[in-house]
């Protein structure tokens, strides 16, 4: 039997067109819009002006607190404008423009450093690498890896788990990098070993990438401390807790973190920007976005640079296909509709997805028949159909008295509602609302 | 037979007595005094318990004008300058007289003049929509047109113009309660002086982008080219973020912005008819101009 | 009408719907359909065509002039409704009871309460309910199988084997003399009895809880724990006096117990969200079931028993939430 979480979760179509499609990677852009909030927590604060050059890796927007990231500028150029753009959320956000210099080489090669094994920083060292080089979540949470990485000293850890779940439909960045730089995530894992004082990490991979999965096996062979635990396939397998619970059967209290079961979660993507901020002292400024969808062409993986419109992404890939009515940044389930093709790629991105009109259309919305689904599919063993219900009426005290609070936002009740209602719409809200 | 008839009384009765000496006890028990002017301010109000004045209910708000010594600053906006002063007269405290409000949609975005660039599917409210995006046409400010303002009034001073896809006013109707304001989720909705013959002056946009942008996205977007501040003879005209803005207080309502404005933001209502006609696009839907020319004949 | 489409998360969805689950059901019950025409003849036809054209047109006339609300009648719920009724009806029934049948599941069980999904009983239950207290003597004449083939005046009637249990015990009589008087199981299984449409072959009846099991539309829950309690119980009496109890099998095979099981205690809307609640649910309706049965007025108990469980939904739904994720844990925390 394969692990996985015990109840609830989905299992939509998987449509992982390009898990054989080696990274390329993109073109570096003109102009690169830089949002100052690409991370959970407060936004950075701009240390650049108008008009100012720019290095390749040089910060350009400085942490702005304890929960905040540093950002660095993605290419060499000048910035233009610190302007508010249009992102995936279709409201303008801050955003430092910059204009690449044509004539920095440093902007177009494609430096691939030699692998570098020994582990010669500190912890502390490796904390301060990891803060300054602005990495976050690279799962889509976005919050910043330092402040996980900052355990305090009653906490007992005992486990690092490597999330290489990637269970979102579609989405194959995560399967790639773990195919194409295996041998530096396994480094990167044995640095956050090395930080965190701890011996064990179990790097948990969903079994529909089993040749991810035996890759590590090979490459682990001779390391007592990482494991690879193969999963059943199963959506939201990829949520912290869904992944603590499937790999260690511990059950992250409510309202707690990972954190509180002696668990720190971090996802490839994110191993892999440790790896080379710590080892190259290279900050994160591109990360891998799956260029995807049924009717395109040549679907396909990307290196891309951090304020890419995604417009250049589409380009690439041959222009948006006719009869596309959704471009999603992120996966389907969880990722954002986008308004405007001009939206930045952030560090939050790792797809974007066309959906067809087919399949991009909701269908109408009739009344709960009470079947129950949602509540059966919720992972977190909420009742979505109540909490709509609870969120209609303005009912806010009932509804956090409910737990919407703890809801992780994964979709499946909306994907299975048989009524087609949009339950996630109004817990959502709900959400938003119950926090004052 | 008659055995049944009498145990039937019996037990009827008995029931009765005991019901009412438990309603006896439990009503000098648990007796509540009542300031007995709590009732007669609460009488004087108008009953709508619309929460305009701030408190839950109007007898939560006759309680309050009870209790506080000095009630000059609560007003009941549905009953006006003279329930508040025949309220002054029980009480014997003073109140101050407040401009009649009326709410005033800050947008003139119809469907005509903003083209929908994209199309939501969701819930029908406004607030969960913008959560989600900033709206179906490139105007991030705009109205949703969902129409949860018009669900909020309690008056039934509201209606959704189907054709324009926005929400109209009955400024006969509307009490300035602020319901419609609080539901909002752009603030697009904001509380104006009456004025006499509710003639009003006011900039119907919010968008703050630069001009061209603004323009783009809709045709009748005030774009911040400061020309009716330059006209206005009274300094009532304030621009911010490319938006113009019109104090209510201080404008002489002199019509000079309206007629320079040259995307039509600036409207006006309620006046006679120029001799040199000012074509508005608010005026151009007929349900639009109905309502107005109800209130004309009215005033 | 611009195509780029926005919507929350997720952008894709399952393929089952309200309208596949309602038509699933229908296939479901297609077997035990065919049987009843095949056993009563045209009377079933007919008793079907009547109930579920009366239903629909209700829920029509019901939803266009008297509430005024968008028509929703091709969501196949009332269609359901209507057949389920027809399959809780004997094949004689005078045409207008079924019409005031129907009148009753539609306008009083659904959409007085609110229409689809807000409904607390189960309408077609309530219509057959209506119908057997107002008309006790129509609705408990049966057709006798076999010699009405093809009839549809002048049918023979008699009592179902329930009924014939009940009425013998009651008279005095012991299990052993009322043998000679009751289809043996192998015929109840097929079909060849008394009773309403529906109840006839428990196999056709199977045969579409297993369609409904494997397509998902049903949960094994309910089915199976209603069943196991009539057996349980049912089992128990039996052992202790074989003489004045009916064997379980006899009593899961007769009457409407597997058709309540399957298809009328399974209504999605009437029974609890949860699996907890389900078994709760269940567990009650068999208890009900058997109590009516062994010592109640009426030889058959599976509808009130259903209709008195669906009254306590709500609470069970209150009551058995499922356990949220990280509450009432022993992990430690550190």
């Amino acid at each position: 039997m394969l692990k996985t979480f015990p109840k609830g979760g989905i299992h939509p179509e998987e449509n992982k067109l390009t898990s054989t499609k080696e990274i390329k990677k993109l073109p570096t852009p003109k102009i690169v819009y830089v949002p100052i909030s690409q991370h959970i927590g407060i936004p950075s604060e701009i240390i650049v002006a108008k008009k100012e050059k720019v290095q390749i890796g040089q910060v350009i927007a400085k942490s702005a607190g304890f929960v905040s990231s540093n950002i660095h500028a993605p290419v060499a150029g000048t910035v233009t404008k610190l302007d508010k753009i249009i992102d995936s959320s279709g409201y303008k956000k801050q955003c430092i423009v910059i204009k690449t210099d044509e004539k920095d080489p440093s902007n177009y090669e494609d430096i691939v450093y030699p692998l570098k094994t020994e582990i010669i920083l500190s912890p502390k060292e490796i904390l301060q690498r990891i803060t300054d080089s602005g990495i976050v979540g690279l799962g889509g949470a976005t919050f910043p890896s330092h402040v996980k990485l900052n355990v305090n000293k009653d906490k007992k850890i005992d486990h690092l788990l490597i999330n290489g779940v990637e269970c979102e439909p579609y989405l194959t960045a995560d399967h790639r990098l773990m195919l194409e730089r295996a041998k530096e995530i396994v480094i990167g894992v044995k640095i956050l070993l090395h930080a965190l004082h701890i011996e064990k990490a179990i790097i948990g991979i969903e079994n529909n990438k089993k040749n991810a999965i035996q890759n590590f096996k090979k490459l682990t062979k001779n390391d007592k401390g990482i494991q690879v635990a193969s999963l059943a396939v199963k959506y939201p397998q990829g949520g912290e807790k869904q992944l603590v619970r499937a790999v260690l059967k511990r059950e992250v209290p409510k309202n707690r973190l990972p954190l509180d079961v002696g668990v720190i979660v971090h996802n490839v993507g994110t191993i892999y920007a440790i790896y080379q901020a710590v080892q190259h002292n290279k900050p994160l400024i591109e990360r891998v976005v799956t260029v995807t969808g049924k009717k395109l062409e040549d679907p396909s993986n990307y290196w891309v640079k951090i304020g890419t419109p995604i417009q250049n992404l589409l380009d690439e890939v041959g222009g948006i296909p006719e009869n596309t009515s959704k471009i999603l940044n992120g996966g389907p389930m969880m990722g954002k509709a986008v308004k405007d093709t001009h939206a930045p790629v952030t560090k939050a991105t790792s797809g974007i997805v066309l959906i067809a009109d087919d399949e991009a259309s909701r269908g109408k919305a009739i009344n709960c028949i009470r079947c129950g689904e949602c509540v059966y599919v919720c992972p977190m063993g909420l009742e979505p159909h109540l909490l709509m219900n609870l969120t209609e009426k303005h009912l806010w005290e009932r509804a956090k008295s409910e737990d919407i609070m703890t809801c992780i936002e994964c979709g499946s009740c909306s994907y299975v509602c048989p009524s087609h209602r949009p339950l996630l719409d109004y817990i959502l809200f709900g959400k938003k609302l119950s926090k004052n | 037979m008659s055995d049944s008839i009498l145990n039937s009384i019996i037990l009827l009765a008995s029931l009765g007595t005991i019901a009412a000496v438990v309603l006896y006890i439990v009503s000098k028990k648990f007796y509540v005094y009542e300031d007995p002017l709590i009732a007669e301010v609460d009488d004087l109000l108008p009953a709508a318990n619309c929460a305009g004045c701030g408190s839950p209910g109007c007898k939560a708000f006759a309680e309050k004008l009870v209790a506080t010594d000095d009630i000059s600053d609560l007003f009941c906006p549905v009953g006006g300058n003279e329930v508040m002063k025949s309220i002054a007269n029980l009480l014997g405290k003073e109140v101050n007289e407040k401009e009649p409000m009326v709410a005033v949609l800050l947008c003139n975005g119809s469907c005509e003049v903003r083209p929908k660039t994209t199309q939501f599917q969701g819930p029908d409210s406004c607030a969960i929509s913008a959560m989600i995006f900033s709206g179906e046409t490139d105007c991030q400010y705009g109205c949703l047109g969902k129409g949860e303002c018009v669900d909020a009034c309690d008056f039934e001073a509201m209606y959704m113009d189907k054709e324009t896809g926005l929400p109209v006013i009955i400024t006969d109707q509307c009490t300035a309660c602020g319901a419609c304001v609080a539901a909002c989720p752009k603030d697009i909705i904001e509380m104006r002086p009456k004025n006499k013959r509710d003639l009003k002056i006011y900039v119907a946009c919010m968008n703050q982008e630069k001009g061209g942008i603004a323009k783009k996205a809709c045709s009748v977007a005030c774009i911040g080219c400061s020309k009716c501040l330059k006209v206005c003879p009274s300094e009532a005209i304030t621009i911010d973020n490319f938006l113009a803005y019109i104090d209510a207080d201080a404008c002489t309502l002199c019509r000079k912005c309206v007629e320079v404005c040259p995307t039509h933001a600036i409207i006006e209502t309620n006046f006679p008819p120029k001799k040199v006609k000012v074509k508005t696009h608010f005026n151009a839907s007929p349900s639009q101009s109905k309502v107005e020319l109800k209130t004309e004949n009215d005033a | 009408m611009p195509t780029t489409i926005i919507s929350a998360s997720p952008h894709v969805h399952s393929s089952r719907t309200s309208k596949r689950l309602m038509y699933d059901v229908l296939i479901a019950l297609s077997p035990a359909f065919l049987v009843s025409i095949y056993v009563f003849g045209i009377g079933a036809l007919l008793v079907t065509a009547v109930a579920v054209a009366s239903c629909i047109f209700f829920e029509f006339v019901i939803q266009k002039y008297l509430l005024k609300t968008a028509i929703t009648i091709t969501d196949g719920s009332a269609l359901l409704t209507g057949v389920l009724l027809a399959f809780n009806l004997p094949s004689n029934l005078p045409i207008w009871m079924i019409i005031v049948g129907s009148l009753v599941a539609i306008g009083i069980a659904k959409s007085s309460f609110g229409g689809l999904g807000f409904n607390i009983f189960n309408p077609a239950l309530v219509g057959r309910v209506f119908l057997l207290i107002s008309f006790p003597v129509q609705m408990t004449s049966w057709p006798t199988a076999i010699e009405n083939q093809g009839k549809l005046v002048d049918a023979v009637t008699g009592a179902t084997p329930l009924g014939i249990v009940k009425e013998g015990l009651q008279m005095g009589e012991t299990m052993t003399s009322l043998a000679s008087q009751i289809p043996s199981n192998m015929d109840l299984l097929l079909g060849i009895t008394g009773g309403s449409l529906g109840e006839m072959s428990a196999l056709a009846l199977l045969l579409g809880g297993i369609y409904l099991l494997i397509r998902k539309v049903i949960s094994w829950h309910i089915p199976i724990m209603m069943l196991g309690t009539i057996t349980l119980m049912t089992g128990i009496f039996w052992l202790v006096n074989p003489d004045l109890y009916a064997s379980p099998m006899f009593h899961i095979l007769t009457g409407g117990a597997l058709l309540g099981a399957i298809y009328m205690a399974t209504d999605l809307v009437t029974s609890p969200m949860t699996r907890k609640g389900m078994v709760i649910f269940a567990v009650g309706i068999g208890v009900i079931t058997v109590v009516i049965r062994l010592f109640g007025a009426y030889p058959e108990g599976v509808s009130f028993a259903i209709l008195i469980m669906n009254a306590f939904v709500p609470l069970i739904n209150t009551y058995f939430k499922p356990r949220r994720f990280g509450s009432k844990i022993k992990t430690k925390i550190v």
